[in-house]
């Protein structure tokens, strides 16, 4: 219970940091501090469809339907944090390069894992058996993770690009101030954080729904 | 040979009902038609020329697909087929049957997309040999879809929302490379992206062998 208290004290200084204590950047002035949000979002969404995946491929292998009910909450929660990262990433294309979308690389490729959330939630709508849905999202699952190494290939080559240039690019050099750096960290650090938080709460949220149903099934 | 017995079992039922044939041959031409009537006698460039190919095969294609393992599960005999041979054998076998099925609708579409909106030919070695290895990726990533709509309870509306996440970097690269092509672009110009959709095929071909299994037994 304590360590929620410690995460939303956490969130709130690190918010506070991203405003007061992070320098703005060369060039993007004020619209840098975008940074200390939209990348951690952007981020966890990448994580939670990961850890789906996985969890979907624990379940062709285990056969037990707890890992389809985690991989199908990971996906929603996924879902909402690359909406957000889509959003925040409009926003600030808009103020740098003056339109709201402009199918550069980055959008392009996060548009794309929204179409795969959309296209996975509407295949689990589309069956009603409990342990066909698991099997059959969990194959659509494994096979759209398996195009999306060829869509980070093949994207860049294709599209002119216009996003801010990675963290860790090829020529391996840090192009941040060291204070924003070590704001930025905290705050990647702080929304996996509330990505556990969110894991946690759920997963305990499931195990109490299939007690209750248990009981119910004795009654 | 038996993936010899089930890719005739499908021709021979093809070729007493020719319902899918039919269906996909005049889906092809009434979307060939529309973009024909909608460009009119504007002159387009190769690179939409390109794209308006594609838009009309992909969506044939899902047309046309969405049936070969639905008819299955309409008719009852999917327990039969489930008895009669191995998992990847069936699966194979769609996968032969729906590249059949795709390369004769391309073989039909690319001419009379050629003779109602004349593009400018390009060159035409390497613009046929994107296509041809375009379909392959696409029908080898959209057969196992396919079984999987037909295990969501047969709503083939369902095969082109879940197809388009996994086909795009295919449909990116065969657009841009048929574009490069038809503008006159050399075979040593499109060589990377050909690789490319080789192995993009090999890969998720690979991978619907292994995942098939899941899909197909209950």
């Amino acid at each position: 219970m304590l360590w929620k208290y410690l995460l939303g004290f956490y969130m709130l200084l690190v918010t506070a940091a991203a405003f007061l204590y992070a320098p703005p950047a060369l060039g993007l002035g004020e619209l840098s501090r975008i940074i200390f949000f939209h990348v951690p979002v952007a981020w966890v969404g990448c994580l939670a469809y990961l850890v789906s995946m996985l969890n979907s491929i624990a379940f062709l292998r285990k056969q037990k339907l707890e890992y389809d009910r985690r991989a199908a909450f990971n996906a929603e929660i996924g879902l909402v944090f690359t909406i957000l990262a889509t959003v925040t990433g409009a926003i600030f294309s808009r103020y740098t390069w003056g339109e709201y979308w402009s199918w550069e690389p980055r959008q392009t490729s996060i548009f794309v894992l929204l179409l795969i959330y959309g296209a996975y939630f509407v295949l689990r709508s589309a069956i009603e058996d409990e342990e066909k849905r698991a099997r059959l999202a969990s194959v659509y699952s494994i096979l759209a993770f398996i195009s999306v190494p060829f869509l980070v290939f093949i994207i860049p080559r294709i599209y002119s690009h216009l996003h801010p240039n990675p963290i860790i690019n090829p020529g391996k050099q840090m192009e941040m101030d060291a204070r924003m750096f070590r704001v930025f960290l905290a705050s990647l650090a702080g929304f996996t954080g509330i990505y556990a938080w969110f894991h946690n709460l759920h997963s305990r949220y499931l195990k109490l729904k299939a007690k209750f149903e248990e009981a119910e099934k004795h009654a | 040979m038996r993936l010899g017995a089930l890719i005739k079992k499908d021709l021979l039922e093809e070729f007493r009902t020719r319902y899918a044939v039919n269906s996909l041959l005049m889906f092809a031409v009434t979307a060939l038609v529309m973009v024909s009537f909608a460009v009119g006698m504007n002159p387009l460039t190769g690179q939409l020329h390109a794209a308006l190919i594609w838009i009309i095969l992909f969506f044939s294609a899902m047309s046309g697909m969405a049936r070969s393992f639905i008819k299955e599960e309409e008719k009852n005999t999917a327990p039969a087929l489930r008895l009669a041979a191995e998992p990847e054998l069936v699966f194979l076998g769609k996968l032969c049957l729906n590249f059949l099925l795709m390369l004769s609708l391309g073989a039909l579409v690319i001419p009379l997309y050629y003779i109602l909106l004349h593009p400018r030919p390009g060159s035409l070695a390497p613009a046929a040999l994107v296509i041809f290895l375009g379909i392959t990726g696409l029908v080898g990533a959209t057969t196992i879809l396919a079984a999987i709509v037909a295990k969501a309870g047969s709503k083939s509306t369902l095969l082109p929302v879940l197809s388009l996440p996994v086909l795009l970097p295919l449909l990116v690269t065969a657009i841009n490379a048929t574009g490069t092509a038809m503008g006159g672009g050399t075979l040593s110009d499109v060589s990377q992206a050909l690789q490319f959709l080789a192995a993009y095929t090999v890969v998720i071909v690979t991978a619907s062998l292994l995942l098939f299994d899941f899909v197909w037994n209950d």
